[in-house]
């Protein structure tokens, strides 16, 4: 087996679904890019080379570039994966969701519900999240949240190349629409990653760490964080049990419960803004079914309520860190002891 | 006087490093072959390191909780005589491999490799090197070559030892074309020749069990001697549940339930083990090959395959007295006939819950 970055993975997944079913097709902004110009087709291959070569394989019709209109995107594809299609659709940066919110949140999400379970929309949306280039508040959010918080809508937030993969392969074969959200700053991360197709199901939570002080349940790249901030406690003789959610919906609410159960403290990371988010949204989950077994609040580190700031110093600020999460990860393990 | 070092193992390819957990002899005591030592904890298993040979455990170099490199010493054994000042000498001058840190030297490191036989990619683990009779080693239903991690090694001194993936198992092809004995046994055969092994010993645990006997059913001249694990093959009982809760479960909770019916001690299932048998499971077609050995095996939770055929090689059984998969009563049943040990404390998988004595068992009875 070899490593991977989470870009080969992604890339990999689309090949074995385009190879393996000739109704998934790629549609987006610069998919493959270049027609027209001195480098010539495929010079993008998505913003971050994740589509490249796609074109050269499985041709225009199936790498299909769009002009610079979102609703468009999403609005072609909610209607291919309605009439038989199985489109993967490039939201460039999440935060353009404003631009095409009907199309997924009106549109999407609603078909089977609205044709009587008659209608299918085995529609994928790939679209970048977080923070962390300095690329201001227009295009630095992790609004998985939203997506989220909407009935019809499956949301995937990998953390590594091995899950990235698997779980691509899984939103593609899956017959509702699917947000799968990659992270900005994770695209260049590997780790060990078969060289088959396989897939990983929705609401399983992966376990990254057993412990039995600490709860932590982080997501995206916060996990890479928590288990920097966990490795810094276990010398400090705290165990954390880091859990990964992988899908925000389906949520596994039992490995989380079944893990605050034993520990009885709980921190969440989310890089996401702290109002009405998933943090929030899974400490009301074990506030309502774990209550009688937690011996100290619930903490959640998040990013403050403000937009991302351009700055890199407040940038740097606004984001969660591994001090951070450590921080209130001995607050809770203190907490009358 | 001898003073040799007890050193962290390296049990499966991804180790590269152990925590000692617990000492199970003290400083000073003397122990016999085939004693518990100390426990090993790795990311993936946890495992006891048996005495090869008696001796006296003289100091205790790595103290339990720390963790170590592969090859860092962790006691000295030599006679009670030795002077203290000898041992701090040899302790001193102790040098401990160079972990395998680079890529460089990661490619050194013994890997699995794949081999076309019978139209079929196999993949397959070779250990060893000399003039010894190799020995190929067939694991059972859904596990794959890692389940010899404590076996291989033991066994590779003078000699190939070849641990197979079988096919729709481990990094083998998951068409299995009809998936029964013969099928299994047509893609051992192949893989004999490509690997160009003329005369083998042959170990298999259970399904794998099977599959080695049927292979010395039909080349009795190239087997030299047939060691039989928790084997299937030797009667009609097999545990149902176990076969259709493995072919079924994709989630960490019900790989967890099925697993822990293999062993003596559920510690053994740690979570890594789990995670292993969740990322086989998950590649395409595994579904279908498991489903298809499992209905071509074990149709309405019976063994279909019977080898009650004399075979004339040394054949021998070893068996976990509290196996929950293939009862135990089916080695008592040949125990007239044929040499049968069977070790307490064990469940489905002694050759990794007891992996000393299976060990110095296969090396007697291959070394004749």
């Amino acid at each position: 087996m070899t490593q991977k970055t989470i870009r080969q993975a992604l890339h990999e997944a689309l090949v074995h679904e385009m190879r393996r079913d000739p109704r998934v097709v790629v549609i987006g902004e610069d998919v493959s890019g270049g027609a027209g110009t001195a480098g010539g087709r495929d010079a993008a291959g998505g913003v971050l080379g994740v589509t490249k070569g796609l074109i050269g394989e499985f041709g225009e019709a199936r790498v299909i570039d769009t002009p610079i209109t979102e609703s468009a995107i999403m609005g072609a594809a909610a209607g291919a994966a309605v009439t038989g299609l199985r489109p993967v659709a490039e939201l460039m940066f999440s935060d353009f969701l404003g631009v095409c919110f009907d199309q997924i949140f009106n549109q999407a999400a609603k078909f089977r519900y609205m044709f009587g379970g008659k209608a299918r929309t085995p529609l994928v949306i790939r679209t970048m999240i977080g923070a962390g280039r300095s690329a201001a508040a227009q295009h630095s959010q992790s609004p998985y949240h939203i997506f989220t918080s909407v009935p019809g809508l499956k949301v995937v937030v990998p953390s590594n190349a091995y899950d990235a993969k698997g779980l691509l392969i899984q939103a593609i074969r899956d017959d509702d629409p699917v947000v799968f959200c990659e992270h900005k700053l994770m695209y260049d991360l590997k780790c060990e990653v078969p060289d088959e197709a396989y897939t990983i199901p929705f609401g399983e939570a992966n376990v990254v760490r057993d412990g039995d002080d600490v709860t932590i349940v982080a997501l995206s790249r916060m996990v890479h964080y928590a288990s920097e901030a966990a490795e810094t406690l276990a010398k400090e003789g705290i165990e954390c049990e880091l859990i990964d959610p992988r899908t925000t919906s389906p949520l596994d609410e039992d490995t989380i419960l079944d893990s605050v159960t034993r520990t009885g403290r709980l921190v969440i990371v989310d890089e996401a803004t702290p109002r009405c988010s998933v943090a929030t949204d899974i400490a009301a989950l074990v506030a309502d079914k774990a209550f009688g077994a937690l011996k100290a609040p619930i903490r959640r580190v998040t990013a403050p309520h403000t937009p991302v700031p351009f700055a890199p110093g407040l940038e740097k600020l606004y984001i969660p860190d591994p001090d951070r999460i450590a921080a209130a990860v001995r607050a809770v393990h203190e907490y009358r002891r | 006087m001898t003073i040799t070092a007890i050193t962290m193992p390296k049990w499966g390819l991804t180790m590269t490093e152990g925590k000692v957990v617990a000492w199970l002899k003290p400083q000073g005591a003397a122990f016999a072959s085939g004693e518990e030592l100390l426990e090993i904890e790795t990311s993936k298993i946890t495992n006891v390191v048996e005495a090869e040979s008696p001796g006296t455990l003289l100091r205790i170099v790595a103290p339990e909780g720390s963790t170590l490199p592969i090859g860092a010493l962790l006691a000295v054994v030599a006679p009670e005589t030795t002077p203290a000042a000898e041992i701090d000498r040899f302790v001193a001058g102790f040098v401990v491999p160079e972990p395998a840190a680079d890529a460089s030297a990661e490619t050194d490191a013994p890997a699995p490799r794949d081999i076309e036989a019978a139209g079929q990619r196999l993949r397959y683990l070779e250990l060893g090197s000399g003039g010894g009779v190799p020995v190929l080693l067939l694991h059972g239903f859904g596990a794959d070559l890692n389940s010899w991690m404590f076996t291989q090694p033991a066994l590779s001194d003078g000699r190939r030892t070849i641990a197979l993936d079988l096919p729709g198992h481990g990094g083998s092809a998951k068409d299995v074309g009809r998936g029964d004995v013969d099928a299994l046994t047509d893609a051992v055969e192949a893989a004999l020749r490509v690997l160009d092994i003329d005369r083998v010993h042959l170990v298999g645990h259970s399904m794998g069990g099977a599959v080695a006997a049927a292979l010395a059913a039909r080349q009795p001249d190239r087997v030299a001697t047939l060691t039989l694990i928790a084997s299937a093959g030797l009667g009609p009982e097999i545990n149902a549940t176990f076969i259709d809760g493995f072919v079924r479960a994709a989630r960490r909770r019900d790989v967890e339930a099925v697993l822990r019916l293999l062993v003596h001690d559920p510690a053994l299932v740690s979570r890594a083990m789990i995670e292993d048998v969740l990322r086989y499971k998950r590649l395409d077609g595994v579904a279908a090959a498991l489903e298809t050995i499992a209905g071509a095996w074990f149709p309405d939770g019976r063994q279909t395959y019977d080898l009650v055929t004399a075979l004339p090689m040394p054949v021998q059984l070893i068996w976990g007295r509290d196996d929950r998969i293939v009862p135990v009563a089916h080695a008592e049943a040949l125990a007239a006939r044929l040499p049968v040990h069977i070790l307490a404390d064990a469940g489905h998988l002694p050759h990794m819950e007891k992996s000393g004595a299976v060990n110095a068992l296969i090396r007697r009875f291959i070394e004749g």
